[in-house]
């Protein structure tokens, strides 16, 4: 365990060195972060304004608190690996990491790390400046502030190997712009990033509960928003691990596939 | 286990999408796509003992890079028996990795935006390197690639020879047993080309690593390569020692006269190449040098006069072209 310790100590280096060498992009990358669900915020509180203060169960500061805390998730969960991996295949660029003795996926998550440590503490900031400006206010329980944290870093794990394994579709096609497409679209509305999945209709709703993506946002948010029972909780945790288990067997056959196919077709 | 390299009828065939020009052809492609069969290497064979450094030539598509690959273990073999260090490398057993290096010329690890010595530290945590050997070999192999303040630069501001230089030494962090390297110097200038060969040869002598290496450079293999492999077409043409393959492909010698006065009709004696201020460039069957030779001197005003191989760029361009035929 000690020499992947290194590892990710080492990586988190290279991430901040590259990091301040992409200053602009990455300022860039974080406005993205924060106008996505800031737009949301602002549509769906006009919409419950309009609709005399509440949308279902939530009031315009509950919208506020909900995308303001998403925001945070996210944040936490989101990777850019889908983007990427194309490229990776296609250049060739992967045949480097595969010349290494360690699993390339370590170096990624550790990258991804990094990155989250370094950007962090500004969304934190941005989120906090939000709560002010939209009124919006969280009071969870205790117990859902302790169990956030698992929740929060099981949803990170789950969604770096779901979408890990999705970036390697670029194994078997030459371009998989569409697949990313389709993958982002049933995120956007599934996983409550476009609107609270209570106040969907209810088919999406059952829908959401059979798919990974809901375990991912939706579910750390309501926790943090204090909305959930001990049970819902404890489902979500269930949910969470089991599709860890899922994703990591998996990511595992998968990539021990598509390595193959690589490595058969020209490195 | 004495070979370090052991590889026995090794072939790796690609089957490639065949597509005409057109958009007819683009529409029939859609439902039916033609098929080829692409043989890269086909059937070849060879040995090598451990500290050999072995020079692999080829022209393009000779399937050099892929043999390479397939002893790296980023490819898989189509069929036959391959064994570095007496593991299977098409398994990349951690283990195995980590004994052996793969520098590609056109390829590269060292990452753009930040210093060379950013990439070799994460490189001491990927191959866990211990901290006093790490440190011994960087400084070791700035001595040798005279790397200098090179390693704290982004790598985007270096010149195209600094970074192969920096390349190389980031390959070699964890002191592979067994190194191979895809044209090492394309691209390079004579200086660099020159300077990364000694460093390979010195690299080979201080720790008895094994080498096998591509170049379009026949002066890398002519310095470094005591034997070569050359392959066409997928197919080992010749294994053994450089001056063999003179021997072998060689039926001319090259004889450079000067003479006095400006002309002369020397087709009598053998094959005139060229001829300018009195400098012949006469090519003979060297069977026959000596006595064109000596009637040369006997029956010419020579002032001076040479005789030469071929110059190895020519040899194995004819053995590739009788291999057309």
């Amino acid at each position: 365990m000690k020499p992947l310790a290194q590892l990710y100590v080492q990586q988190f280096k290279t991430t901040l060195a590259m990091m301040f060498q992409y200053r602009a992009s990455l300022l860039i990358w974080t406005i993205g972060q924060v106008l996505e669900p800031l737009v949301y915020l602002i549509v769906w509180s006009v919409v419950a304004n309009s609709s005399g203060g509440s949308i279902g169960d939530y009031t315009t500061a509950d919208f506020a608190a909900y995308f303001i805390v998403l925001m945070l998730v996210n944040q936490v969960t989101y990777t850019w690996i889908m983007y990427e991996f194309e490229h990776r295949v296609r250049e060739g660029i992967l045949s480097v990491a595969l010349l290494k003795p360690v699993h390339p996926i370590h170096s990624d998550i550790a990258d991804n790390i990094s990155s989250k440590i370094i950007t962090l503490p500004i969304m934190i900031a941005i989120a906090i400046i939000f709560s002010f400006a939209f009124h919006a206010s969280v009071a969870p329980p205790p117990w859902a502030i302790l169990v956030f944290i698992p929740v929060l870093l099981l949803a990170f794990l789950v969604r770096f190997v779901l979408e890990w394994t999705l970036a390697q579709a670029a194994f078997w096609m030459t371009r998989v712009s569409a697949i990313n497409q389709s993958y982002f679209v049933a995120f956007l509305f599934l996983s409550g990033q476009i609107a609270p999945l209570t106040i969907l209709p209810h088919p999406v709703q059952i829908l959401s509960l059979l798919l990974p993506f809901r375990w991912l946002i939706n579910f750390p948010v309501e926790l943090l928003l204090g909305r959930l029972t001990m049970i819902e909780t404890l489902i979500g945790l269930g949910a969470q691990c089991g599709w860890l288990i899922v994703s990591i067997i998996l990511l595992r056959i998968v990539w021990r596939a598509g390595v193959k196919v690589y490595t058969a077709v020209g490195a | 286990m004495a070979y370090a390299i052991h590889v026995r009828d090794l072939s790796k065939f690609y089957v490639v999408n065949q597509q005409e020009t057109g958009t007819k052809a683009a529409f029939q492609s859609l439902v039916h796509r033609r098929k080829a069969e692409v043989r890269a290497v086909d059937g070849i064979s060879f040995d090598i003992e451990p500290g050999e450094i072995v020079g692999f030539l080829g022209p393009n598509g000779a399937g050099k890079t892929t043999t390479l690959k397939m002893l790296s273990g980023l490819l898989h073999p189509t069929s036959g028996e391959l064994n570095v260090l007496g593991y299977v490398p098409s398994k990349r057993e951690a283990v195995f990795l980590r004994q052996i290096t793969l520098v590609m010329g056109q390829r590269n690890q060292l990452v753009w935006d930040i210093p060379a010595g950013l990439t070799f530290e994460l490189n001491q945590a990927i191959y866990r390197i211990p901290r006093d050997s790490y440190r011994s070999m960087v400084t070791e192999l700035t001595e040798l690639l005279d790397l200098g303040s090179l390693l704290k630069r982004p790598v985007r501001n270096l010149s195209l020879g600094e970074r192969m230089k920096c390349e190389i030494a980031a390959a070699l962090l964890h002191r592979p047993g067994v190194v191979f390297l895809d044209e090492p110097t394309i691209g390079l200038d004579v200086t660099m080309q020159q300077r990364i060969r000694t460093f390979i040869a010195e690299y080979n002598r201080r720790f008895g690593a094994t080498v096998l290496l591509t170049s379009h450079y026949m002066a890398d293999v002519a310095a470094l390569c005591k034997r070569v492999l050359v392959i066409h077409h997928g197919k080992l043409l010749f294994d053994g020692e450089l001056s063999g393959l003179l021997q072998q492909f060689t039926s001319h010698k090259t004889i450079i006269i000067q003479l006095d006065n400006s002309t002369a009709n020397l087709n009598d004696y053998g094959e005139v190449e060229s001829c300018e201020d009195g400098r012949y460039t006469l090519r003979v069957p060297k069977a026959e040098t000596a006595r064109v030779t000596e009637r040369l001197l006997a029956e010419l005003p020579v002032i001076d006069l040479l005789v030469e191989d071929p110059p190895i760029e020519e040899v194995i361009a004819r053995v590739f072209a009788q291999e057309e035929k």
